[in-house]
């Protein structure tokens, strides 16, 4: 195993950032196959049922126009600078570039996710740390069945019987609105995103939790702990600066690792409780059939997971600097 | 020399009894094993369609009752019988879920062992087409895969089977890379032993039980998301009943009729939580830390 990793040679660091660029090129080759199997093209998404009126040598005129008479590779390469030069492509329902769309529905969904991780770190260290603190003991046994009953629920569930529950019994509705951003009803906001957020958010802490109360775990059973205690470090200080400092590097990880189900989850979260995030604009595309839309989305979402993904993984060297040697 | 004899020859199978019974004495794999049963047989009764009421036969007359005695789980707007569509939901989950699972799993462990032994190019290979699919959050690659080819619950199947395909390889690969130098599989490479038959008679037996472990907890995402999947419309498209179209159908009328909503819901919940139970057993059985043993 060792051999291998001299054989590929270089520094961490830059073997890290050229998997990652090896793997946002094969997410666009990807992305880009996706489009290309689908019934249709450019020319019946952008005509309509009209395509059909077309002639021959109308219909070879527009693969002319739009380059669809080129070789695959080529067509890929003009669609990737596109891509780069802010061309996302053009939705003919919204009136609207792509680039624009998610440009406002970029920041609703990084609301929902950063508010999502919040909730389910406030629920998922105590939690954990609960159960850690009496493996095998009764509280430990609550955590852990109330863990697994969260992650056998999925969200689209929790969030229709949460949303149903409050709108049947108490009247609280605040999705029913039209939607309020952050910058101009900051309070109508804050409403509107907390159901959903509390949704994803309790999903999530499932995983924190059971990190939380491993890392725990592993790290009271370590030297330096023994050493700290024989130094008369206070038990209340040992818990908090050498137990929970040192869970945090695997917590952070966790919390990095669920954004990309967090993405997922907003899809159903959006959809549930009417947000207009990057979730809802990839579904809304899909349901009308804009594959531009839903192609450009979903690159920019796959984009942003990578990108998490590689700074937790950067953050995570950084803290631990084991890691450097292995 | 013993412990070498051991582990070259191939478990008896009075060693695949003891796992059944180990995880029936695990508490975790009682409850598991007893919910998964208990929701297996009604979803193969679904299938099947040998439930008490046909699951599409209307009966205006006997819309949106409550549970009763004669509907369980009550009846739905159009009168048609709660429990009956739910079994039948439960029997397409099982169906989609076992045949991507079938595929992914198949497909991910045999791509998995190959990079992990072989290493080199064809392990770099393969390891770019796993991150590449991990890139995606698991339940956007499955919508787009589902939405962009035709509806029916094969191709459904199919998209859920490329979403979990990265993670079976994951699985096989890490353990194939120690057991590739365990003494006796050098030895078996040693006395002439062809390395694909290597790979069958001494490095698959070896990691069959992680994988198990893996194929249960796989199956109750796949569960999951293809309710995600019909909940958002591109599931299992009807008539076929689906969890999730129930559920997503449920919301207006929630109201009035809950037990629309608590039906599938509990359904679905019990066949999760019962498959996730059963896979937790599973794994305190074979206990994958203990290293490669079983």
């Amino acid at each position: 195993m060792k051999s291998t990793l001299i054989h590929l040679g270089g520094h961490p660091v830059t073997r890290r950032l050229g998997e990652a660029l090896l793997t946002l090129l094969g997410v666009s080759v990807l992305t880009f196959t996706l489009l290309r199997v689908l019934p249709g093209d450019q020319i019946t998404s952008s005509y309509g049922i009209d395509a059909g009126d077309l002639t021959k040598s109308q219909l070879a005129q527009l693969h002319a126009y739009y380059g669809l008479d080129k070789p695959l590779p080529e067509q890929f390469l003009s669609w990737l600078h596109g891509v780069f030069t802010g061309n996302l492509g053009y939705s003919s329902n919204a009136g609207q570039s792509v680039a624009d769309m998610t440009a406002d529905a970029l920041p609703v969904t990084l609301e929902l996710a950063v508010l999502a991780i919040v909730l389910a770190l406030v629920i998922g260290i105590p939690g954990g740390m609960i159960a850690a603190s009496r493996p095998g003991a009764l509280r430990d046994g609550v955590a852990q069945t109330a863990s697994l009953l969260v992650l056998s629920a999925p969200v689209f569930l929790t969030g229709t019987v949460l949303a149903s529950i409050l709108a049947n019994s108490f009247g609280w509705n605040p999705n029913g609105q039209t939607f309020a951003p952050l910058t101009e009803d900051p309070l109508m906001n804050i409403q509107q995103m907390v159901l959903p957020a509390l949704v994803l958010g309790v999903s999530i802490a499932s995983p924190i939790m059971q990190t939380t109360r491993t890392a725990i775990l592993d790290i009271r059973g370590e030297d330096f702990i023994r050493t700290a205690r024989a130094k008369g470090v206070p038990e209340h200080a040992l818990h908090v600066r050498h137990v929970l400092r040192n869970a945090l590097i695997p917590i952070v990880t966790m919390s990095g690792l669920q954004f990309g189900f967090l993405l997922g989850g907003a899809v159903v979260a959006e959809q549930i409780f009417s947000l207009p995030g990057i979730g809802r604009q990839v579904l809304l595309g899909m349901g009308q059939k804009e594959y531009s839309v839903v192609q450009s989305t979903v690159l920019v979402i796959a984009v942003l997971f990578v990108l998490v993904n590689l700074v937790t993984d950067l953050v995570y060297r950084m803290v631990d600097p084991r890691v450097w040697s292995r | 020399m013993s412990t070498l004899m051991e582990s070259v020859a191939p478990a008896p199978p009075a060693r695949r009894e003891s796992l059944l019974r180990a995880l029936l004495r695990n508490r975790s794999g009682l409850i598991g094993t007893v919910l998964t049963l208990l929701v297996v047989i009604v979803a193969v009764a679904g299938i099947l369609g040998a439930l008490p009421y046909d699951p599409a036969a209307q009966d205006v007359e006997a819309a949106l009752q409550s549970p009763s005695g004669a509907h369980w789980f009550g009846t739905d707007q159009f009168g048609r019988d709660v429990l009956s569509r739910v079994a039948s939901g439960l029997g397409s989950s099982l169906l989609v879920a076992s045949v991507s699972v079938a595929l992914s799993g198949s497909l991910g462990v045999v791509l998995g062992i190959l990079a992990g032994y072989f290493g080199g190019v064809l392990d770099r290979a393969i390891g770019v087409l796993t991150n590449v699919l991990f890139a995606f959050p698991s339940l956007l690659l499955a919508l787009t895969l589902a939405a962009t080819l035709d509806r029916s619950w094969r191709t459904v199947a199919l998209a859920i089977a490329v979403v979990y395909l990265p993670i079976f390889v994951r699985v096989a690969r890490g353990p194939v890379l120690t057991l590739r130098s365990a003494d006796y599989v050098i030895a078996a490479t040693a006395t002439g032993q062809r390395r694909l038959a290597t790979l069958f008679t001494h490095i698959l037996p070896n990691i069959r039980g992680i994988i198990l472990v893996q194929v249960t907890l796989t199956l109750s995402w796949a569960v999951l998301t293809e309710a995600s999947l019909s909940f958002l419309g591109f599931g299992t498209p009807p008539p076929a009943a689906s969890l999730g179209v129930m559920v997503y159908d449920a919301r207006a009328l929630s109201s009035v009729a809950p037990w629309l909503l608590s039906g599938p819901g509990i359904a679905l919940i019990v066949f999760v939580i019962g498959l996730n139970m059963f896979g937790a057993g599973l794994r305190d059985v074979v206990d994958p830390r203990s290293g490669v043993r079983r």
